[in-house]
């Protein structure tokens, strides 16, 4: 799928910074970079299917990868939108910690599934709104107020647990992460990072928060002087960041049948590398969705070929730190070319 | 049998705490004249070391790493109970903290209270080795507790597991149970590859399997030891191998995520043996229902035991069930295997 994701329609003479005659090139270059996503896509599939072609061109291989993408896929989502906006999240795994670990006490059990799934939620909420509030109302650089924020869930998810792995016994959870679960072979986790890429990309390329989102991180102060609310962006922002973190914590809770808290450990690393090789920029201003869906079908993808043929992690981490090295140089030069 | 028979007359902890040492202590304990441990009671019984009579009062120094596992919890609760139950010991317990420069500091605040025994659980071994030195010569013993200083002169007693026992003793019951079993397939699920504990399980289980010429070990992935990477590594694993035989897991933590993916995955035809020894690794082996047939044991009761070191020390005893006016200068625990026979024995040391 191509996805220019062009200066605000309509308003370019708002953002001065993006001139009208780079706007073609801008999709050319966009759809190069999804293409050559879907390239090393491919090349992994190839790979994958000539060393190991019994277990890894398999159905169940291909639920499998799509099953473990599926937490980190949603953490991502909801990151693409902070980058975006020239932000950051560090605090992501530390929400998805814990939500997860709040989710599963045995006070919340007791409310059963709807009682998992509303303290998830709300619990990524209610630290998306405590990070944005800082950061767009108290003036905190997102890098602090998010490293802050991570320090302290990790610490107040310790402090619930007290280190022990609180055990999910709701039947209702338990049975969506079973193959019962599956409806035509699609794993429940599945449909719901589904649903979430879709209404991610519809959010950031077919509606006005997406484009203000563009702008915010383009030139803030531009998009100020365009009328933009920009501090209320920011604030929905990690609102909507914190709500994808609690999404992904219910997703957790169901994959791992637990409540723990290491849950979500250097998420933010995985989502960071995996929006970034996407094709989302650093520095703001640019966000793709289908790539950092793309990116973090990649990574899952080289975990499951390693896996497959029994690779150690040291070997899985060397070829990691390689491919984000070598997807970021050729960021830089299909953007040096313009 | 991998556990010696001693520990199934003697229930207690402390039976664990002696098991490299209890086989002549009994006879040497009642005068040094019999050699028949027989003829007098076994001293490794149920009193702690020393004894339990109140005694000089003794005041423990305890620091340990931040408790943000299973494992290092009941680490924790194992000291403070077991402190609790002597009147004549008061535990002064910091904070626990990961931060190698903060532990440090935590244990210079207790060198600085002059507490009269120290017992020390470093987030790092090696980095701590120094203060461990600066105890020492300040005139506190100190009480190392597994991770292992760098000098023997920063610690008057270490006691620790046995990692390379641990795999040695999963590899040879998985040995056992597979035995005439032609071309058996092995895999293991190993902990956190960058802690040299792995490597030490893994090369343990590895030299225990060389002794079957049947069995191979078909494959090997690193988990975390968290419950989220047990769970996606033990897919992968579980895709990779369409049959195998027995799985060994190091940790019963990630275990639960193991479990869940087995679970998930439809698969009971294979044998599974944890590690360490978490409450709910016994009641799944107790019960007798799933793959799990057993866990190999890295008792968090040393603890206990490095508490009633550090009170023998801090009394100027020795241990009961040792022949010496001293306690030992090093005590390397037993990792027994805990299956279906031995498992009520076990439950009330599992931890969560």
């Amino acid at each position: 799928m191509t996805q220019p994701v062009s200066p605000p329609r309509g308003s370019t003479d708002k953002v001065p910074q993006v001139p009208l005659p780079a706007w073609r090139g801008l999709v050319a270059r966009a759809d190069v970079r999804t293409l050559s996503l879907l390239g090393v896509l491919a090349a992994l599939i190839v790979i994958g299917g000539v060393t190991k072609p019994d277990e890894f061109l398999d159905t169940r291989n291909l639920q499998l990868v799509l099953t473990q993408a599926s937490v980190i896929g949603v953490v991502t989502v909801g990151m693409t939108f902070v980058i975006t906006s020239g932000g950051i999240d560090l605090s992501v795994g530390a929400i998805v910690a814990l939500a997860s670990v709040w989710a599963t006490t045995v006070a919340t059990q007791e409310y059963g599934f709807g009682g998992i799934l509303f303290t998830s939620v709300l619990v990524g909420l209610g630290c998306g709104l405590v990070n944005g509030l800082l950061i767009a109302y108290g003036g905190m650089v997102p890098f602090i107020a998010t490293l802050a924020m991570l320090a302290s869930a990790r610490g107040l998810a310790l402090q619930i647990t007290d280190g022990k792995t609180q055990i999910v016994t709701v039947d209702g959870i338990l049975d969506l992460g079973e193959r019962d679960a599956y409806v035509l072979g699609v794993p429940p986790l599945v449909m719901v990072f589904a649903v979430v890429t879709i209404i991610g990309w519809l959010l950031l390329n077919r509606t006005t928060f997406g484009r203000r989102t563009v702008a915010v991180g383009g030139n803030a102060e531009a998009a100020r002087l365009a009328g933009i609310d920009v501090r209320r962006q920011r604030l929905y922002l990690y609102l909507l960041s914190g709500l994808c973190c609690g999404i992904a914590a219910f997703l957790l809770i169901i994959l791992s049948g637990s409540g723990q808290n290491t849950n979500g450990n250097l998420y933010e690393l995985d989502a960071i590398a995996a929006a970034i090789i996407g094709g989302t920029l650093l520095s703001g201003g640019r966000g793709t969705i289908t790539g950092s869906v793309l990116g973090v079908l990649i990574f899952t993808t080289i975990t499951n070929i390693f896996a497959l043929n029994n690779l150690q992690s040291d070997v899985q981490q060397i070829a990691k730190g390689a491919i984000i090295v070598a997807a970021v140089l050729v960021q830089r030069r299909t953007a040096s070319t313009t | 049998m991998p556990e010696p028979t001693f520990t199934s007359r003697f229930t207690s902890r402390r039976g664990l705490l002696f098991g490299t040492a209890a086989v002549s202590a009994g006879a040497l304990l009642t005068g040094c004249t019999s050699n028949d441990p027989k003829d007098e009671e076994p001293a490794a019984n149920d009193r702690p070391a020393a004894d339990d009579k109140p005694g000089k009062q003794v005041t423990i120094g305890f620091a340990g790493p931040q408790a943000d596992h299973g494992w290092l919890n009941a680490i924790n609760d194992n000291a403070k109970s077991r402190a609790k139950k002597y009147s004549d010991v008061t535990l002064e317990i910091t904070e626990g903290s990961n931060d190698t420069a903060q532990q440090i500091g935590q244990i210079e605040t207790l060198i600085n209270k002059k507490v009269d025994v120290l017992v020390v659980l470093p987030a790092d071994g090696k980095a701590l080795t120094q203060v461990g030195l600066k105890a020492m010569r300040a005139g506190i013993p100190v009480v190392n507790l597994d991770r292992i200083f760098n000098t023997p002169q920063a610690y008057r007693c270490w006691i620790g597991g046995d990692n390379y026992g641990m795999g040695l003793n999963a590899g040879h019951y998985i040995g056992e149970k597979l035995k005439g079993k032609a071309d058996a397939r092995v895999i293991e699920l190993a902990g956190l590859d960058n802690l040299e504990l792995t490597k030490q399980r893994t090369q343990g289980f590895d030299d225990a399997l060389k002794n079957y010429p049947n069995i191979k070990k078909v494959a090997r992935q690193a988990a975390e030891f968290t419950v989220e990477s047990g769970q996606a590594k033990m897919a992968q694993l579980l895709q990779a191998q369409p049959r195998f035989d027995a799985l060994w897991n190091h940790d019963d933590d990630q275990g639960v995520g193991a479990l869940r993916a087995i679970e998930q995955a439809g698969r009971d035809d294979f044998l599974m043996v944890g590690g360490a020894g978490a409450l709910s690794a016994f009641q799944a082996i107790k019960q007798d229902n799933g793959v799990l047939k057993a866990t190999v044991l890295y008792p968090p009761t040393m603890a206990a035991s490095a508490i009633d070191l550090a009170r023998a020390l801090g009394q100027g005893k020795g241990v009961g069930g040792l022949a010496e006016y001293e306690i030992p200068a090093s005590i390397t625990l037993y990792s027994a295997v805990v299956d279906k026979e031995n498992v009520d024995q076990y439950m009330s040391t599992g931890f969560r």
